[in-house]
Order: structure tokens, then sequence, then C-alpha cells
């Protein structure tokens, strides 16, 4: 039995220890905020919050999830949305949206412990998530905007 | 006024094959259910109180319903269409609720390709608004005792400023249902300078959904008491199950069965491939049951394929005359007078579409009938290849269409859907069948690998005095028939046929192929190989004659004129050539325009650095690009700055435009960088993103730049026209800062480092 938090509730999984976080919350509790893109960490859209860190879902295996925080989209602000979304809303930076939930999770999870990042670092910090519809120049715009709101 | 909706008129009636298509909505344009008729499915607009068309309705809380029926894979239309639909009517956006509609021929065309959806049903959607404007303003006339005429509509209102009154749309909405429909000559559209939203534009209606992880894509859906299933499929296309063995993959927890799904039959066209699905409770369950599934397969005759071997034989192919598809005077004769001529191979490998979202479906079959939940852009499609499979009429099948994490023209083929159709008939319950990121790669509908050998002979200032270029592929409509080995004037007509130089000698050339895959549809399709091999010759003939790439490109273009296309069978993307003609001052206007806005000739570049432009009118829409590049000596390549200039004609969405043709930007960057699908013994060697990469935010454009020219021209197409000159002015731009010339795609073989 494996005992977890996902956004702020208790929960118990005894199933498969080596499931991977993502199907965990996808198929067993709903919540389909996190997407599958990969499977193998090279995309970035099943980023969720482990502890705060920014965390490729897809590749965490339950067995290693035991007496953590697990944060996904769904309980990233309790009320309204957060910045880095209010920041997505204002540079309409979406196009299909798929791999926006986890650019946003990555995203808030940087501007958690980098207050006025350079252009530099945006692109570091948000290189490993994928956006095919090529929505970079927005994403980087929407985290400067972030930034400021988050200052 | 009238006038207005007669020219509107005539043009949809003269609109060619999509318009034949869009008139389809004649039959049930205005159809009001009668009681106890049922649809198969009904949407809020049909049980409004006022409803006088299918994609309309306005109940008596002023609520508007506007039905969405092209599928959103980011592009907007599910937010486009129906803002041209509540301008013409007046409608206060606030007020508007979008549904999606199911697969339904009452909507007309659904098939989100091509980039058409503006184009093709803009005229319907004014006519839609324009429809209930009308009735809800006789409502009011007859209310207040005066003449229509004298009545008018501000937002969301009808008001007679004479008397002072007015009256909400909510409120007029009963006695507006009870007058005839008028016929669509007596409508008046408005004018262009009382439009509220055409031209502004909108942000998507689903914004604050796609921002909050609640927006529902195909990989969403879900149904109570449904299953997951993984499919492992044969590796070389045509192959067939020739045994397996199940027992370890059953071991798995979580796994329930596994089903044997039937090869095609004949050509592949929108069938299953066949192979083992397993079947679980959890995707990660069937994911690892898969895994253990012995199975022995008879590969089938494409087992001889080899990508590498098979670019030879393009090439081969291309090296003799072809089948010659447009000409003007006689080429050979000027390149039989032994002057100075130059020529050279382009070559653009397959290419796969990997949309963020891997393809996937959901299905269920009950009593006889299908339900289906897809992320599809040809939802019709979807319901006659079910029914098809499933041996049950195409009424009796429901796809619901969900959102789409991209497309591409990936999810325009149907084949998925139609495996959890089957599977779903098979187990008795709902399926969910989910491709891997592998699956997605492998058992693409890929876009045609193309050769393309150019030839010119060079007069005075280096100008063409003859002109030769023969493209070989494999055709598209060998997914259909596969004996069909040359390219269709759909495709050809692709920024092939339709060189816009005015040349004196020209011949055009198409060769034989033979698909060993499956050929499909991406975004711009042959447009991308046919820009690149034409523009980046362009730009090498330039250089050869010491001449500014940009003022040479004006030179070939020429004086603007309208391209005669006698004796080429030219189906101009299905638009007719009075409404859309092809105009080369259209294209010298872009270009000489992006010049202007990129600083052509101004700017200082340094060591390592070039600039490179490209222009090119695809999907009726005339682009023209320039390119900045940083190249170092470790043959990194950076892209700091990218202009791009479209005319679309009228456009009414400009941010969703401006966003297109920015995405286009990335998307023709991984084209360039590392686009590349191969196969051996004719399986696909490349599986996930580490060996087919696509552009990350380090790699993409830092900047680009996009400038709309204002057009009242009818609408055309913005999803797919900016990538193909994107990837000729960077591969111009590459040569620039370098002095290699990319004449084979991707630059990882141009051995920059």
């Amino acid at each position: 039995m494996i005992q977890l938090k996902v956004n702020g509730a208790e929960q118990s999984f005894n199933g498969e220890p080596e499931m991977p976080l993502l199907w965990y919350l996808r198929d067993v509790l709903g919540l389909t905020g996190s997407k599958f893109g990969c499977g193998v960490g090279l995309c970035g859209a099943c980023t969720v919050h482990v502890n705060g860190q920014a965390t490729r879902s897809c590749v965490t295996v339950m067995r290693d999830t035991a007496g953590k925080e697990v944060t996904t989209i769904e309980g990233l602000e309790k009320n309204g949305l957060h910045p880095v979304q209010k920041a997505w809303i204002e540079i309409n930076v979406p196009q299909c949206g798929y791999c926006q939930v986890g650019q946003i999770m990555q995203a808030a999870a940087f501007l958690d412990s980098k207050k006025k990042p350079t252009d530099h670092e945006i692109d570091d910090a948000m290189s490993g998530n994928l956006c095919r519809c090529g929505t970079y120049q927005r994403i980087r715009a929407a985290i400067k905007a972030a930034a400021e709101e988050m200052a | 006024m009238s006038t207005i909706a007669n020219v509107s008129r005539r043009r949809f009636l003269t609109g060619g094959v999509i318009a034949a298509g869009a008139l389809v909505l004649g039959v049930g344009y205005y159809r009001k259910l009668l009681p106890g008729q049922k649809l198969p499915e009904e949407t809020n607009a049909d049980h409004a109180t006022l409803h006088p068309s299918v994609y309309l309705g306005i109940n008596p809380d002023g609520t508007v319903w506007i039905v969405a029926h092209r599928s959103e894979m980011g592009t907007t239309s599910r937010t486009t269409l129906p803002l041209v639909v509540a301008d013409e009517l007046d409608a206060d956006w606030k007020r508007v609720k979008i549904e999606q509609a199911i697969g339904d021929q009452r909507y007309g065309d659904q098939n989100t390709d091509g980039s058409h959806s503006i184009r093709s049903f803009y005229d319907a959607m004014r006519e839609a608004g324009a429809t209930a404007r009308f009735m809800l303003i006789q409502a009011a006339a007859h209310e207040w005792g005066v003449p229509a005429a004298q009545c008018e509509t501000d937002l969301h209102v009808v008001v007679h400023r004479s008397t002072n009154r007015r009256a909400g749309y909510g409120e007029l909405a009963s006695a507006a249902a009870k007058l005839p429909v008028p016929d669509k000559r007596e409508l008046k559209l408005k004018q262009k300078t009382a439009w509220r939203y055409i031209g502004k534009g909108e942000v998507s209606y689903d914004l604050q959904a796609l921002v909050s992880g609640k927006a529902i894509y195909g990989m969403d859906a879900r149904a109570e008491g449904m299953v997951y299933a993984s499919v492992e499929r044969p590796p070389v296309l045509g192959g067939k199950v020739k045994s397996y063995d199940d027992k370890e993959a059953l071991k798995v927890a979580g796994v329930r069965q596994t089903v044997p799904i039937d090869p095609f039959q004949a050509a592949p066209a929108f069938q299953p491939l066949g192979g083992v699905a397993v079947i679980a409770d959890n995707t990660w369950a069937a994911f690892q049951g898969r895994k253990k599934l012995k199975i022995s397969w008879d590969n089938g005759a494409n087992e001889t394929y080899n990508s590498d071997q098979y670019k030879n034989e393009l090439r081969e192919t291309s090296h003799s005359p072809c089948k010659v598809v447009r000409n003007i005077g006689d080429a050979d004769a000027v390149f039989a007078k032994s002057g100075k001529v130059h020529e050279a191979d382009y070559y653009v490998p397959l290419l796969a579409h990997a949309s963020m979202e891997p393809v996937v479906a959901l299905a269920e079959f009950r009593d006889g009938k299908a339900t289906l939940w897809a992320p599809t852009q040809n939802p019709q499609a979807a319901q006659d290849i079910v029914s098809k499979q499933l041996g049950i009429p195409k009424e009796d099948v429901i796809c619901h269409v969900t959102l789409l994490g991209g497309g591409f023209g990936r999810k325009s083929k149907p084949d998925y859907v139609a495996e959890a159709a089957v599977l779903s008939k098979k187990t008795g319950r709902p399926v969910k069948v989910v491709w891997t990121r592998e699956d997605d790669i492998k058992f693409d509908y890929y876009n045609a690998v193309a050769s393309m050998y150019m030839k010119a002979a060079l007069g005075a200032h280096g100008k063409p005095t003859a002109w030769l270029q023969r493209s070989v592929f494999p055709p598209i409509p060998s997914i259909f028939d596969v004996n069909t080995v040359y390219g269709d004037p759909g495709h050809l007509q692709q920024g092939w046929t339709d060189i816009p130089y005015d040349l004196s000698n020209l011949r055009v050339e198409n060769g034989p192929a033979k698909a060993h895959v499956r050929i499909g549809w991406l975004r711009s399709v042959a447009n991308i190989y046919h820009a690149f091999g034409i523009q980046c010759f362009t730009d090498e003939l330039a250089h050869a004659a010491g001449r500014d790439p940009l003022d040479y490109l004006l030179d070939l273009i020429g004086n603007p004129r309208t391209i005669d296309f006698k004796g080429v069978e030219y189906p101009n993307y299905g638009a007719s050539m009075d409404a859309y003609p092809w105009e080369t001052g259209r294209l010298r206007h872009v270009t000489e325009m992006v010049a202007e806005k990129s600083g052509w000739g101004k700017r200082k570049h340094g060591k390592g650095t070039g600039v490179g432009i490209a222009a090119h009118r695809s999907f009726l829409t005339y682009v023209a690009t320039v390119v900045e590049v940083e190249v170092n000596d470790q043959g990194e390549v950076r892209i700091p700055r990218v202009d791009m200039v479209l005319d679309a004609g009228l456009v009414v969405n400009p941010e969703a435009t401006r966003a297109q043709f920015e995405g286009a930007a990335v998307f023709g960057t991984s084209v360039v960088r590392s686009g590349e699908i191969t196969a051996t013994k004719g399986a696909i060697n490349q599986s996930n993103f580490q060996d087919y990469p696509v552009a990350r935010i380090t790699e993409a454009p830092y900047q680009t730049n996009v400038h709309i020219v204002e057009s009242d021209a009818p609408p055309a197409g913005v999803g797919e026209p900016g990538v193909p000159p994107f990837v000729a002015a960077l591969c111009n731009a590459i040569f620039d800062a370098t002095g290699k010339r990319v004449r084979d795609l991707p630059i990882t073989k141009l051995g920059l480092s």
C-alpha cells in the first residue's frame, strides 16, 4: 500500500508499484489534466509537481511517490488561476493546448525558484517541454509577464 | 444591399469542389425538426426556440447557440467560424455558447484539412447569422407595427430609432420562430464598416479550459465501463500475423484479454493495419501486456523496402524524362544550344506528424450502433470507415469530436477510430485505443519523400532562358490504390505546376514512384518539397549570377499578371479561378513588403550569420519570408529573427492568424533541422523524440514577426501556408551564413560542424 497526497488529499494505492504516476493520475484518479505525450520523459506534457519540484510523471513510478505530495494542474491554485495561467491567457499562448498544462506546471515550478529570469534561463528551464504547434515565443513572453506579476 | 447577397451567392455557386460540398447544406440548412422527428444526436441549437439554421439557435433567455462543425486542433476555427455568425447576427459574443457538432453531413464538409474552413464556410456562416437577424427584425417590426426597413440591430437587440423602442433577441425569439425562414436573396449582409468581430478576431473560446487542464481531448475521453487497448501492429505495411502467443501477456496484472485485428484488404485507405490488441483495465497494463506478446509476422512484399536505396531510385527516375504536366515553349531546344546551364538535385525525406497528442480513440458498440469519441479532423470519414468495418449503416455511427491535441493532417485519417470500434464490437465493451508515441511515429501516414531535379539555362544577367523541373514522389492516392505511382493534379498543383515565374521556356514533369508506406497529408503537404526545390534553386541561380537574391527573385516573378493555366490540370485548391486567380502581383507585393519589414540589405550581418528569402503561394495565400540565422563554429544553428508577410485576402481573426504563422516557422524549423523518417526492410527506424526530434524552445526561431496584408479579396488559408517558404528561406539563410548549399534535408547531413 502506497500512501501519498494528491492536490492536498490523502490517497492510498495498492496496485502495481511500477505503474507510472501519470497513469495513476489519469486512469485511476481521473485527473486527466496531465497529458501523455511520449512516455519516456522527452516531451514534458506529463509534468506535475512532486514536493514542489517539476517532475515527469510518465517516468516516475508509484513506488517512488510514497509519502510525497503531488500537485497537478487541477490543484495548482485553490482559488481561481495561478499567475502563470493568467499570463498564459494574457499572452494568448495556447494553440491546440495539449502540451500547455505541462508547460505551465514547468514554468510555475521554475518561477518559484527564479524570480527574474533572463531569456537564456527561461529557455534552459523550458527546453524539456515540447510544443509541436510552436508557441515558444509566447511561452517565453508569458513567463516574463508572470515573473513580473509574481515579483 | 441585395447585390452583396447576390455576389456572395454567385461565389458560393461557382466555388468548385468545396462549394459543391457546402451546398449539401441546402438539404438541411433550414430544416426545423418536425414533432416526433429525431436527429441522431441533437444539439442545443436544434432545440432552441429560434432555429433557422443547423449552425444556430436562440433561446428566450438570449443565449445564442452556435454549432462548430469543424474540428479544433489549435487553428481556432472552432472560435473563428462562430465569430462570423455572431458578427452577422450582431450578437454579443459574451452571450454566445459554442457546441461541437458530431459528424453529420447536414453540416456540409467537416474534413478540417486543406486550410479551408474559413474560405469554404465564410458565406454560409454569414448567411446563418443574417437569416436569424432578418427574422428577429421582422418579429420586432410586426410587434411594433412599423416597417421592418425602419428597424435595425444593435448589440443583441433590435431597435426602432425614431420611436426609441428596443427589444432583446431573447424576447423576440418566440415570435421570430413563427415567421418563415427568408430566402438567401432577401438577406442583407452587414457592411464592412459595421463589422464587430470580423477582421478584429477573438481569442479561443476554450482559452480558460486550455490553461486549466479542463479541456477534453481524445486522450481524456471516458465512458462507463471502458477498457484500454494497446495494439501491436505489423511492423511492415501489409504484413500479417502468422501466429501469436499471449500466455505471458495475459499474466500481467490488469490485462483482460487479447484480440486479433484483421489486416486491411486491398489498399490501406483508412482501415486498421491489423495486429494483436491487448485489452486491460488501464493504459499502463495494456502497454505492459503488449510487451509480452510473442508474434510471428508475415511481412509481405514491402519487406524489400529500404529508404536509402529508395532515395537513389527516386533520384535516378528524376534524371530521365518523365510525364510532362505543364509546358511553355521549348526548353529542350534552348538546352541543346549548349549555353550556360545550372542543375541541382533536391531531396526531402518522409516526415511524421508527431502531434503532441498521440493518436487515440474511444468507441462503444452496443445494440448494433457505434458511438465514437475521437480527436478526428474528419468525423464523416470516421463514420464511413466504422460503418464499413462493423457492417452497420452510417446513420448508426455517432462520432463525437473532442478537442485535438494537434492534428497536422494525421487525424484526417481515421484508421485509429476504426481500430477502437472493431475492438469494442469484439469485446462488448467501450474500448479506448491508446497509441504510444512509438506507434504514432511508426504507423503514420507520412508526408511523401520527394526527389527533385532542377535545370536552368542561363542568359543575360543570369536569368533563365529555359527551366526544367522534375519531381518524383510516392503519391497520396496510393493509400487508396497501391498501383498509383504518379502525382495527382491536387498535389502537383502544390507549388509545382504553378511555378509563378515569367519564363518563355518551361517544362514541369512528374515521375513515377511506388509507395511502401502509407503516404498522407501533412501541414502544407507537397508544397514543402516543391517550394524547397524551387525557392532554393532560385537562390542558387541568384548567387551563380552574382545577384542579390531578393532582386533576382523579383526579376523571376516578373510584372504583375494572372497566371494562365491553359492546358494544365490545375484544381486551385478546390476554389474557382474567378474568385481566386493566381496573381503574381500579390506574390511580388508580399516579397517587396517582407524585404522592407526585415530591413533586407540594410542591416549588417557578421561572420557566421546570414539571411535568406523565399516566396510561395499555397492554399490560395501568398507568403514571403525572410529568415536570419547564426551558425557558430560547432555548426549549431540559431534563428534570431524571422519576418513573414502574408496576403490571405480577408483575415477574420488576425491574432489567430499570427499565431498560425509563428507556429509554421517552428514546424518548418523541425523539417530543416531534424525531420527524417527512414526504413530498413520495410520497417520504420524512428520511434520517439530521441530519434525523431522536433524543435525545442532553444532551437526554434527566437522572434517571428508576422505581417498581414490588408485585403478585401475573399478569404484564403492560414494554417499551412507559412511552412513552405520558411523552409526554403531558412536553407537559403544557412547558405548565406556558411557557403554550404542545403539540397538534402534535414541539415544533419550537411556537415555544418
